[in-house]
């Protein structure tokens, strides 16, 4: 396990690499200066302009750019924010808290409804149970999380008036109460995410278990003479998760576009709203940081799953 | 043997004269199979009826899709306004009219480029013996673990300004919006092409147009790739959901088609701040997008199901 993690870890680096030269290769083919917004302001003369230019070397030859950007990044230095003055790492590392608290327990979420109707819809497959949950997995990710989650607020917020629309950072209570109140509004936002991945996700452990129970060691537990949910969790399941892992991890980039959406929905103040709002605010340093986390938190995922995957299936580790 | 004469002009009225006479040709067998499936069939249905109205309604319903009317504004379905009116009293059936085939364009180009992109990578992967193919392979990898939307989002930030005085509003626009989706969407379909590559490439009847004499171009196109369309189809349908979604998702977030040009996910990025005073604003677009994208996942099943011909249904 020791080894394979280490290896597992040494490819994390040219993953990232390969997303920083990737990122800094689209900032730097787009077309303008993205720091335009300084160098034509009126007020700038046009000795100080090249004299600035000259200072962050942005006339320099990409590589030389390249290296020097990825120095900066390393050593913790993000920029700072041209909008809110502010550095882009304290920013990021301000709302990240949220995005992460988000997202996890949608994951959670999916996982809690995939696993339980995928195995029970695969030991009957085409029962009543069975078609109901694969058309409901169906409509689950057919909808889009946008309009799932203008249908909860139109139904939770404004017809029933059960829980509040607008994500709260500053809870004014304490104890309880605190709790209470964060549950309610992380409830719509995450239900929103979960659905959409448990959905598919449904779907992919009742395969993988169809593949799983029709193998001989099933049969041979059965006739061992062990009850049937003792196959099904010990014999049944955890092999089938192996494929299932793969597949959470695969959904990843999914899961942050996710995010994104119903942080600008339910106004939640993590890193996909803050994408968002620089965006729209020309906020070039931000958004570069943001995108950067976004791809180094999926490749840092990956990771995960890889390691999970190893303790499912100890033989991959001694490849 | 018939094998030998393929390359014949004729080649293709052989292969066809035998499929009319039996009953069970791979097309009929497939369409056998698609109809078995009673919710693809349906969706088929729908997504047709879909198209139709896209493109003839327009030629009944001739209302603009920019004419303000304050009078009217914000009001329920009616006769006059079968879908109801926005904020500014435009009718919403002219917009989503306009939307639907801005959307379906933008869902069918997409696909294409991706699977354009994600055949050609597939296929060269497949094919190559070296280490172009696990090269290749290692890019596919890495821009599957890339997050696509902040990508989308970052590359449209960039360059929108730029296409957008090359191409004009709309034209810009539209280019960008398809080019990023299907330059982001093709890689399941290149690993899909190159896994039927690598396990075709060794069959008898690849092996025997290559003892034939068949140049590399010759054996790809006319043998391997026909053989290894089935799982392509399959996902290419389901790309063309995806890049709605996509589409829709970028257009709700603001950043998308600009207000004049009512693509679906526009629609209801407009209508969200008016959910409390007028549901049908942004339920029905929601809903054309829900049912579009359902119904073209049910035929990408039912595709699935006919297009394999190794699932013994």
């Amino acid at each position: 396990m020791g080894p394979y993690v280490l290896r597992r870890l040494l490819i994390l680096i040219p993953s990232i690499l390969g997303i920083s030269v990737l990122l800094f290769t689209v900032l730097s083919l787009a077309p303008g200066d993205p720091f335009e917004e300084l160098a034509t302001n009126p007020n700038v003369p046009p000795a100080v302009r090249a004299a600035l230019r000259a200072k962050f070397g942005l006339d320099d030859p990409i590589a030389v750019r390249y290296l020097r950007w990825l120095l900066a990044m390393l050593k913790g230095d993000w920029g700072f924010s041209f909008v809110s003055r502010v550095d882009v790492d304290t920013l990021i590392l301000q709302r990240l808290p949220t995005t992460l608290f988000v997202i996890g327990s949608a994951q959670i979420l999916a996982l809690l409804v995939a696993i339980p109707v995928g195995v029970y819809a695969a030991t009957r497959p085409y029962s009543v149970f069975d078609q109901i949950a694969s058309t409901f997995a169906f409509i689950g990710f057919s909808l889009p999380p946008f309009f799932t989650g203008l249908l909860f607020i139109l139904v939770f917020s404004i017809q029933l008036d059960w829980l509040p629309f607008v994500y709260r950072a500053d809870i004014a209570a304490t104890g309880w109460r605190w709790y209470v109140e964060h549950l309610r509004q992380a409830a719509m936002p995450v239900a929103v995410i979960g659905l959409f991945l448990g959905a598919s996700l449904t779907r992919y452990v009742r395969s993988a278990v169809l593949d799983v129970i029709r193998l001989d060691y099933v049969t041979t537990a059965r006739a061992k003479g062990l009850a049937e949910r003792v196959v099904i969790t010990k014999h049944v399941v955890r092999n089938a998760l192996i494929p299932v892992v793969t597949l959470v991890a695969l959904q990843l980039p999914g899961l942050f576009g996710g995010a994104i959406v119903t942080e600008q929905i339910f106004r939640i103040p993590g890193i996909g709203s803050l994408l968002i709002s620089s965006i729209l605010a020309n906020d070039t340093p931000v958004v570069m940081a943001v995108t950067f986390v976004f791809a180094c938190l999926v490749v840092i995922f990956n990771l995960i799953a890889d390691i999970v995957y190893g303790w499912l299936d100890p033989r991959i580790t001694f490849r | 043997m018939a094998g030998s004469t393929l390359a014949s002009p004729s080649a293709e009225i052989i292969a066809l004269a035998p499929a009319r006479a039996r009953p069970f040709s791979p097309g009929r067998e497939a369409w056998r199979r698609f109809r078995r499936h009673r919710l693809a069939l349906a969706g088929g249905v729908i997504l047709i009826a879909m198209a139709l109205a896209i493109v003839l309604a327009p030629l009944f319903w001739k209302v603009a899709i920019n004419d303000i009317d304050f009078t009217a504004r914000l009001n329920g379905p009616s006769w006059s306004h079968p879908f109801g009116t926005d904020d500014l009293g435009q009718d919403l059936l002219a917009r989503m009219l306009y939307g639907g085939r801005i959307s379906l364009s933008v869902g069918l180009a997409a696909m294409s480029v991706a699977i354009v992109v994600g055949t050609i990578i597939g296929a060269i992967a497949g094919m190559s013996r070296g280490w172009l193919g696990s090269a290749l392979m290692w890019l596919t990898d890495f821009f599957l673990s890339l997050p696509l939307l902040p990508l989308l989002l970052l590359v449209i930030y960039l360059f929108r300004d730029a296409l957008r005085a090359m191409f004009g509003l709309e034209g810009g626009v539209f280019i960008l919006i398809v080019v990023v989706i299907g330059g982001l969407r093709w890689m399941p379909v290149a690993r899909l092409v190159r896994a039927q590559f690598l396990s075709l490439r060794e069959k008898e009847f690849v092996e025997a147009a290559r003892a034939l004499g068949a140049t590399r171009t010759r054996q790809v196109v006319r043998h391997i790739l026909p053989n290894a369309l089935g799982p392509v189809i399959v996902a290419g349908t389901i790309d063309v959901a995806a890049a709605i979604i996509l589409e829709s998702t970028l257009s709700f977030l603001g950043l998308g088609f600009p207000p004049d040009i009512p693509s679906w996910g526009r629609i209801l990025y407009d209508a969200k701040d008016y959910l409390d005073i007028a549901p049908h604003w942004a339920l029905f677009p929601g809903a054309a997008i829900f049912l579009t994208v359902l119904s073209i996942n049910f035929v990408g099943d039912g595709l699935r199901d006919a297009l394999d011909p190794r699932r013994v249904m």
